[in-house]
């Protein structure tokens, strides 16, 4: 390992996490701005400081330990949790990656199996939250960590079958290498053949970050805090930072699997200069995190059936049918926009089945 | 009464479509409308700096109202303290100065416990002469119990400060007709009304 790699995994954790920090501005001014109100502007201009603030309110809190909770555990779940969101951005190139000898914006580089190492690392998060919730010893806690396992593990499921076709269409695992694929032009990127992929892979990640609609494991009015009812100060914030680099990295998945990573036409060509890509690429995950937030204080939350049915019932056989779609299209050597049609056909083929009435009300009718 | 069948009406949910089923309509018009909420005037108000414009009718503060010569209107009659549902006016009544010929008694002392006060305008309801009166003062601190005990110098000069704003209690009709301000030939005007 040479300098600059050590230098970049310290300058990119430490700017995830003031990212992370300023994202709980940016949320609660976005937030603020969709109820016609004004948001935090007390804190130095227009309340930027407000970050700073936040950050040493739960650095200076008292770090208490419920007295029946289990101390070790209690401790090492939010840990875990933010760990694990931290790490699986070690492979997420964040700008220009290619094999000169230039600087590479990516902490490991080549990495054959990056979307699966993704994967594997950020569902360790969920354990944070289910340790968290067990070891706090109050049952609110508990429900709200079990509620976390069952839709983490059921939205694992359409995440990873939602990337497969993007995987088959580039032929590799590597992010880099998915990224390439998409810098020949604005039609190479993959939001063109795989349209329903991105809407399942967005609304899984969704699901994944626990961002509401599907913030289900943190409801306040069934669960009060959900799995972090009894946690406070840093111990807390640990929790929060995990979930908005967790935020951050799924957007930064979306922009690369699926809209050309630092690819724009005529503005970031393949032989721009670095800085230009570096640009791209983060305005474009800008925009999807500031999406997550507009969908946020959009549509209200699912009732938790609801959200096992969505998994399960409609976007495990969507992504399935997707996918042997691009089977199909790769073995015949057929063009890719098929599956554009195909995508939108699932779509609109689930629209009809589900717009039957159920068998029970059919039954009725007859 | 139970309801009658007649009156029952049967709703059934509405029948959802294609396009209700495939939820990208509803969750465009959402996105609508929380972005066309981003870019409206924002009613958010900046407190200390900028005050609320109150209605004339607020009840806040109270305060004692003097007549033209400057004197406290109050005359002692008990009828605001009786009528206190919260029990927070404290009135002990002396013989009124020989000078003051229009009036037997006037209050020695006039303590209103501005924390058990419930600001429900009965006193000045009650009040036949118009002294007592709830003006739009709402942002009343203190540090300590016996400091929102406001006594009569004190409601005295929250007349003296609320006239200067400019805003006074509209409810009750102080001025000529108010009993405190016979007999007739003296000044009928007392800067408020």
């Amino acid at each position: 390992m040479d300098l600059s790699t050590i230098i970049t995994i310290v300058v990119v954790f430490a700017s995830l996490q003031g990212i992370a920090a300023g994202l709980v501005y940016v949320e609660r001014k976005v937030c603020a701005y969709m109820q016609n109100r004004v948001g935090p502007n007390r804190v130095g201009p227009v309340g930027l400081l407000q970050i700073l603030a936040d950050g040493l309110k739960f650095i200076m809190k008292e770090e208490f330990v419920p007295k029946y909770a289990d101390k070790v555990l209690f401790v090492v779940a939010p840990a875990i949790g933010m760990v694990a969101a931290m790490l699986s951005f070690a492979v997420v190139p964040f700008g220009a990656t290619d094999n000169s000898g230039g600087y590479q914006f990516i902490i490991a580089k080549n990495i054959d199996i990056g979307i699966l190492f993704i994967f594997a690392v950020s569902s360790l998060t969920v354990y944070g939250i289910i340790l968290g919730g067990w070891a706090s010893n109050n049952k609110y806690s508990l429900l709200g960590g079990l509620r976390s396992s069952a839709q983490i593990i059921s939205y694992e499921i359409p995440l990873g079958l939602s990337i497969l076709g993007v995987v088959l269409i580039s032929g590799s695992l590597n992010l880099e290498r998915i990224l390439w694929h998409q810098t020949t032009g604005i039609m190479d990127w993959n939001i063109w053949y795989q349209p329903l992929a991105f809407l399942l892979f967005m609304v899984s990640a969704f699901a994944e970050c626990n961002r509401l609609p599907f913030d289900l494991p943190e409801t306040e009015q069934e669960l009060v805090g959900g799995y972090h009812t009894e946690y406070n100060a840093m111990k807390l914030a640990f929790f929060l930072l995990g979930e908005y680099v967790h935020m951050i990295t799924t957007s930064f998945l979306m922009v690369i699997l699926f809209f050309g990573g630092w690819h724009f036409p005529w503005i970031a060509e393949p032989n721009s200069w670095a800085i230009v890509k570096l640009l791209v690429v983060l305005t474009k995950v800008a925009f999807f995190i500031v999406f997550y937030m507009l969908i946020r204080w959009t549509i209200p939350r699912f009732r938790f059936d609801q959200l096992m049915a969505l998994a399960w019932k409609v976007f495990i056989p969507m992504a399935l049918v997707n996918l042997v779609a691009v089977m199909f299209v790769k073995e015949f050597e057929q063009s890719l926009w098929i599956l554009t049609g195909v995508s939108l056909a699932v779509l609109l083929g689930a629209g009809l089945i589900v717009a039957q009435p159920p068998a029970r009300e059919r039954k009725a009718l007859a | 009464m139970p309801i009658a069948d007649a009156d029952v009406r049967w709703v059934k949910a509405p029948k959802l479509g294609l396009l209700d089923r495939l939820y990208f309509p509803a969750i465009a018009a959402g996105l609508g409308t929380t972005i066309k909420h981003i870019f409206q005037p924002k009613v958010t108000q900046q407190f200390p700096e900028e005050r609320p414009d109150l209605p004339a009718n607020y009840r806040g503060l109270h305060r004692l109202n003097r007549d033209a010569d400057g004197r406290v209107k109050c005359v002692a009659c008990y009828l605001c303290s009786t009528a206190c549902p919260a029990r927070c006016i404290d009135i002990v009544a002396a013989p009124a100065p020989p000078e003051w010929k229009d009036r037997e008694k006037y209050p020695e002392m006039f303590v209103i416990d501005e924390l058990r006060c419930i600001y429900c305008g009965m006193c000045e309801q009650a009040c036949p002469c118009d002294a007592i009166e709830l003006t739009s003062m709402f942002d009343l601190t203190g540090l300590s119990r016996e400091e929102m005990m406001f006594d009569k110098e004190k409601l005295l000069s929250v007349f003296d400060e609320s006239v200067k704003m400019g805003k006074d209690p509209i409810r009750t009709k102080a001025g000529p007709l108010s009993c405190a301000s016979e007999p007739a030939g003296e000044s009928t005007t007392d800067g408020h009304g």
